[in-house]
């Protein structure tokens, strides 16, 4: 997925050669084009719709004439008292055609950044078994492959002191955005403090078990006892982070893979904080 | 020589349920029949993440409201696009608390109250500790940005 290519942007044309629309005209066909995931512009100038010439846009009007084109040479649809079918297929046509991405192809759900509170200290880098952190060219924390994320997991947000991280679709504050309080910054601390008594963080316990999973199953390589095994350190780390989804703990790597990209996390960790 | 008004931008929050859908609808109905200009984009993280190139002109447009969820949310979305938002200029009217009665007014109105939370917009001023422990002293916030 190029997760940086423009969604087609659907224009509401209200000048030369359209009607106006009405209130419930409008409300039908932008909500109707929001539920598929396409943008809408009602500008406020009338007149041919400009754009920056780097999104792909369709025209959609309650047109006088039949065009097909307007003088920029955007596509046009009309908005017709038939509903929204016939504006939502023109919709996906065009964004086909342009080559632009699928809306609702990814959900994007990705942890967000607040540099007010961020102190650089890496430990999400250092926590994400995702690869969804790294650094820019100045040492500084960003969150770059967003789309390695897993839905619906807040975890890093759980292991960040300063509760500088943010899933804005996540349920409760402060990681949805919400404004942080002196005491959900004793409860993150907390947390982390738990983390620690039980073995320094969630990873290290896991790497405990995957060493005695492995000479266990040295001598006895039953699949279903390395299931079991697997299973019993994912309801683990379920445990001390409450609210991971139950797909994510689903789709996490086995004990030894989990320890081996917990230390290679680290160790980009350290390289990042070295450079700072 | 009169101001033009607020530019508005409305985001559906589409890929979630944490902003209530009858909010969502009665401001955006309301927004339909005061044939007002507008954006309106099916999600505003997505966006972000994209680095939509919209967004770069909702941000540099001067006075903008923005109809979302939080204000610290939506100030660092755009500002992790590398497209910040002004805070002189930008309103962020919360879907996610208040109810539609109660936002619209507040959406259509031309006058502006600037609620972006104080403190750095630029990422490249975030904070750098040197050491890892510096994470974990309390009170370790970046001092907000005079």
């Amino acid at each position: 997925m190029a997760l940086h290519d423009s969604i087609l942007r659907v224009v509401l044309h209200e000048g030369e050669g359209a009607r106006a629309l009405s209130g419930a005209e409008c409300f039908s066909a932008v909500q109707a084009l929001l539920e598929k995931g396409f943008p809408v512009s009602r500008p406020r100038t009338t007149g041919t719709p400009n754009h920056d010439g780097k999104t792909p846009v369709l025209v959609a009007g309650a047109f006088t004439k039949s065009r097909t084109t307007t003088a920029g040479g955007d596509e046009e649809v009309a908005i017709d008292e038939s509903g929204s079918g016939s504006l939502l297929q023109a919709a996906e046509t065009a964004r086909a055609r342009a080559g632009s991405p699928e809306p609702g192809a990814w959900l994007p759900w990705f942890p967000v950044i607040d540099y007010d509170r961020c102190t650089n200290c890496m430990q999400c880098l250092s926590f994400c078994l995702f690869g969804v952190y790294g650094v820019d060219g100045a040492g500084r924390i960003q969150a770059q492959q967003q789309d390695n994320c897993k839905t619906h997991c807040p975890a890093c947000s759980r292991v960040c002191p300063e509760a500088a991280i943010m899933f804005p679709k996540y349920k409760a504050g402060p990681i949805n955005g919400d404004v942080v309080s002196d005491s959900d910054l004793q409860r993150e601390k907390m947390k982390i403090d738990i983390s620690a008594l039980l073995g320094g963080d969630v990873y290290s316990l896991l790497r405990d078990r995957s060493e005695r999973a492995r000479s266990r199953f040295g001598k006895e390589r039953d699949a279903d006892k390395a299931l079991s095994e697997r299973q019993k350190c994912l309801t683990k780390l379920g445990e001390i982070v409450a609210d991971l989804p139950p797909e994510v703990l689903a789709s996490l790597p086995s004990p030894i893979q989990i320890a081996r990209k917990a230390e290679e996390a680290r160790a980009r960790a350290a390289a990042a904080m070295k450079g700072n | 020589m009169t101001q033009p008004p607020p530019r508005i931008l409305y985001c559906h929050c589409r890929y979630a349920q944490v902003v209530p859908p009858s909010v969502k609808d009665a401001v955006l109905r309301q927004l339909c029949e005061a044939g007002v200009a507008f954006e309106a984009v099916p999600d505003l993280c997505e966006l972000s993440a994209r680095r939509d190139p919209e967004m770069a002109r909702l941000a540099a447009a001067g006075t903008v409201k923005i109809a979302a969820c939080f204000p610290r949310a939506v100030k660092w979305l755009f500002a992790s696009a590398d497209m910040p938002l002004d805070p002189a200029t930008t309103e962020v009217i919360n879907m996610r608390t208040g109810s539609a009665d109660d936002l619209v007014p507040s959406l259509l109105s031309t006058e502006m109250h600037p609620n972006l939370p104080a403190g750095k917009t630029e990422p490249t001023a975030a904070a750098t500790a040197t050491e890892p422990e510096l994470a974990s002293t309390p009170g370790n916030t970046a001092p907000p940005a005079s």
